[in-house]
């Protein structure tokens, strides 16, 4: 008996100690959720390699990266959340990778005052109308201004009609959505709208009823490879007009499964995909390369996707010293001074420059897009 | 829609449905013989793809792992059971076969991967490389269950499909892939067009249902094979070992699988979970046949493929739901018209 009682005095000594020693200059703890498996993978793994990259320590201050993969999966997402806010203490969680998944964890962060920074696309997951997106920010750019970007576009290429293939899914009704508003405003007739999954093994059916339309332009709306399934069966159709697909598909996989059928297509792209070819008065150019030069040494070519990552630590990165101020690690003083910081950030990172407030917790504008035109397997800025 | 968009969509149709018949043959077949419903095949349908792919860009496919680490897995307990059985003079041969011919298929696609070989021979070493894996696979998952119930096989089979699919992700990436076509001419018959593409799937496929008629009608093995499915206990009293009948049955299914892949890796983009759809698609072909009628289930393939293409131009955001809902009419009408046998077990 006596040994054990003397152990277990031994294990609430050391235990006492473990957490007096961190309480008088506590680490900062960062959940990340990400979907580095299932159907979101391609977006998911430059994520977790570009938050590999992130230094340990911010303002002084040692920082833990908690990562855990949701495998595209709502529910797991959650449960994730969860666990990172209860078990690990984290005091803010960067995630998820897609908007359903986003959407549901906005309630576990705002439930336990725990700011949330999403990767994910939808303008909903920081709807200004819903009170809990208080502790919400999000780094990628909203699809309403990359659906400006295409129907100005558009406009400038003289179309009038339009007709629009997406995703059977969120992200494909969202940017059906977000057309339906822009054309409507610049006078553009939308004649066709055609869905098809993304592993759809034919979309014939579909681009036939598309290209009997006869519109002046297509949109394909789809995210990575699947992208390429409806345009080249455009082109094996004999399509003549424009084909714009959305900023999705900017990835070098896109450009190797569409090969020569994917010339001529125009898309919006965040700019720290052709930063070398921006004017050097852009501020961005200077901060898409810091990115892309440490991700490419380490992880080969560059993904849009693992740039968001980059930007929700260049976010932390100017809010934690406002955030040491209000109070130490692992407290509510923290997260609660760290959230009213984020929202005062005024940072480049490598989409754009995020210009945050309360009513705007995505802050990107027009800077943080750049219309390019696929050419030989590159992307061209268009002038 | 006028004659011409119909002929499309019917070509199209035609395609698809020929490859989904080659999966529902593999899928009767496995489950005739071995009473399994092979979840997996859609998987090896993807392995099939991106391993062409792979060789097609000169890199050695990551699943040449899975077959050496499936292939040593398989001579260990071949090993063990032989030498438990005390038949040690027999060690030799099986050691060469389950571990000898596997580790020689993964060698030789390592060793012409970097050469980049004519697309024919790509072909071949594709379909050795994941037809090697359902000998294995049955050795390995199978073999030891194989009096469990109908129930059992199937929960291990999805357990087994999860296993590949994630396995696929880790070989190949979450990215698809494409492969070059076999033919892009087109060729013009009065007003319609056909691509040299669909007619060389359509023919191939129908190729590869004459092979399997023969080799079932005609071969020794075939006829212990159709035995094997007719009755299990009367086949093995006869003297058709049922590990034999398993093994043969798994090869071909994976060999039939490969060839899907291959078939399809110019007609769409693949991933490493595309498979799991398709396999879906000729599943339902194969319930139309009943699980059991290789012409009722290519027929029913062909029919699944039709209905997509025109689904897909009628009301495309429904295309699966109506590709689906197709089984339920077909299952009322099979359990109303077709006698019901308890399973004896």
């Amino acid at each position: 008996m006596i040994p054990k009682q003397s152990r277990r005095a031994g294990v609430a000594l050391a235990l006492a100690a473990s957490l007096a020693a961190p309480l008088a200059w506590a680490d900062i703890n960062v959940g990340v959720v990400l979907s580095a498996t299932g159907p979101a993978a391609s977006l998911g793994i430059p994520e977790k390699n570009t938050i590999e990259l992130l230094p340990t320590a911010i303002a002084g201050q040692k920082v833990n990266w908690i990562v855990l993969d949701d495998g595209s999966d709502t529910t797991k997402a959650v449960t994730n959340a969860r666990k990172l806010i209860a078990e690990d203490k984290v005091d803010v969680i960067v995630g998820s990778t897609i908007t359903p998944a986003s959407l549901a964890m906005i309630d576990v962060a705002a439930e336990a005052g725990v700011p949330m920074i999403s990767m994910a696309a939808s303008a909903k997951i920081v709807d200004p109308a819903n009170p809990k997106t208080k502790w919400i920010f999000k780094t990628p750019q909203n699809d309403s201004l990359m659906a400006d970007a295409i129907v100005a576009s558009m406009k400038a290429n003289g179309v009038k009609t339009v007709g629009y293939i997406g995703f059977a899914d969120a992200y494909g009704d969202g940017w059906l959505g977000e057309m339906q508003r822009s054309t409507k405003a610049a006078g553009i007739e939308i004649v066709a709208t055609e869905k098809y999954n993304r592993t759809d093994s034919s979309v014939t059916g579909q681009v036939l009823k598309l290209v009997a339309a006869k519109p002046d332009a297509i949109l394909i709306g789809a995210a990575g490879t699947p992208g390429a399934t409806p345009q080249k069966e455009l082109v094996a159709r004999g399509y003549k007009g424009k084909i714009y697909q959305t900023h999705g598909v900017a990835n070098p996989d896109f450009l190797r499964v569409v090969g020569k059928d994917g010339d001529g297509t125009l898309l919006p792209v965040g700019p720290m995909l052709v930063y070398e070819q921006l004017p050097d008065t852009n501020p961005l150019k200077k901060t898409g390369h810091d990115y892309v030069s440490k991700y490419e040494e380490k992880f080969g070519t560059r993904s849009t996707f693992g740039g968001h990552a980059w930007d929700a630590y260049q976010l932390l990165a100017q809010a934690i010293p406002a955030a040491l101020k209000a109070g130490q690690p692992g407290t509510a003083a923290f997260r609660t001074g760290l959230r009213d910081a984020l929202e005062k950030d005024d940072v480049a990172g490598a989409h754009g420059v995020f210009v945050m407030s309360p009513g705007n917790h995505n802050g990107l504008d027009e800077r943080a897009r750049v219309m390019v035109r696929i050419q030989d397997g590159k992307w061209v800025v268009v002038k | 829609m006028d004659a011409q968009i119909a002929a499309l969509l019917a070509q199209d149709g035609f395609t698809n449905g020929a490859i989904y018949a080659l999966l529902a043959l593999a899928l009767v077949l496995v489950f005739a013989v071995t009473r399994v419903i092979f979840v997996p095949s859609g998987e090896l349908v993807s392995y099939g793809t991106l391993t062409l792919a792979a060789l097609d860009a000169g890199k050695t496919p990551g699943m040449v792992k899975l077959l050496v680490g499936a292939a040593v897995l398989a001579t260990v307990i071949e090993v063990v059971s032989t030498l438990r059985r005390r038949e040690a003079r027999r060690l030799l041969p099986r050691v060469l076969l389950w571990g000898g011919v596997p580790l020689a298929i993964a060698a030789l696609v390592t060793w012409a991967a970097p050469l980049k070989p004519p697309l024919f021979a790509q072909v071949l070493l594709t379909l050795a490389a994941v037809g090697a894996l359902g000998p294995l696979l049955y050795r390995i998952v199978y073999q030891p269950i194989a009096d469990a119930s109908v129930l059992v096989l199937l929960i291990v089979s999805v357990a087994l499909h999860l296993v590949l699919a994630g396995l696929g992700l880790y070989f190949f990436g979450a990215e698809g892939s494409r492969t070059p076509a076999f033919a892009s001419a087109q060729l013009a018959v009065g007003s319609m067009t056909f691509s040299a593409q669909s007619l060389f799937v359509v023919a191939t496929s129908a190729l590869a249902i004459v092979v399997l008629y023969v080799l079932f009608n005609r071969t020794l093995y075939g006829k212990a094979l159709r035995a094997t499915a007719v009755n299990r206990i009367g086949a093995r009293l006869v003297g058709i070992a049922p590990d034999f009948a398993g093994t043969v049955t798994f090869t071909l299914a994976a060999l039939l699988c490969a060839f899907c892949g291959v078939l399809i890796g110019p007609i769409t983009t693949v991933y490493y979970d595309s498979g799991f759809l398709i396999s879906l698609k000729g599943f339902v072909g194969a319930i139309i046949g009943g699980l059991v009628s290789y012409p009722l289930a290519a027929a029913g393939a062909l029919f699944v493929g039709l209905i997509e293409a025109f689904a897909s131009f009628y009301a495309s955001a429904f295309k699966e739901v109506i590709v689906f809902t197709l089984i339920i009419p077909v299952l009322l009408w099979r359990s109303l018209t077709s006698h019901h046998h308890e399973e004896d077990e």
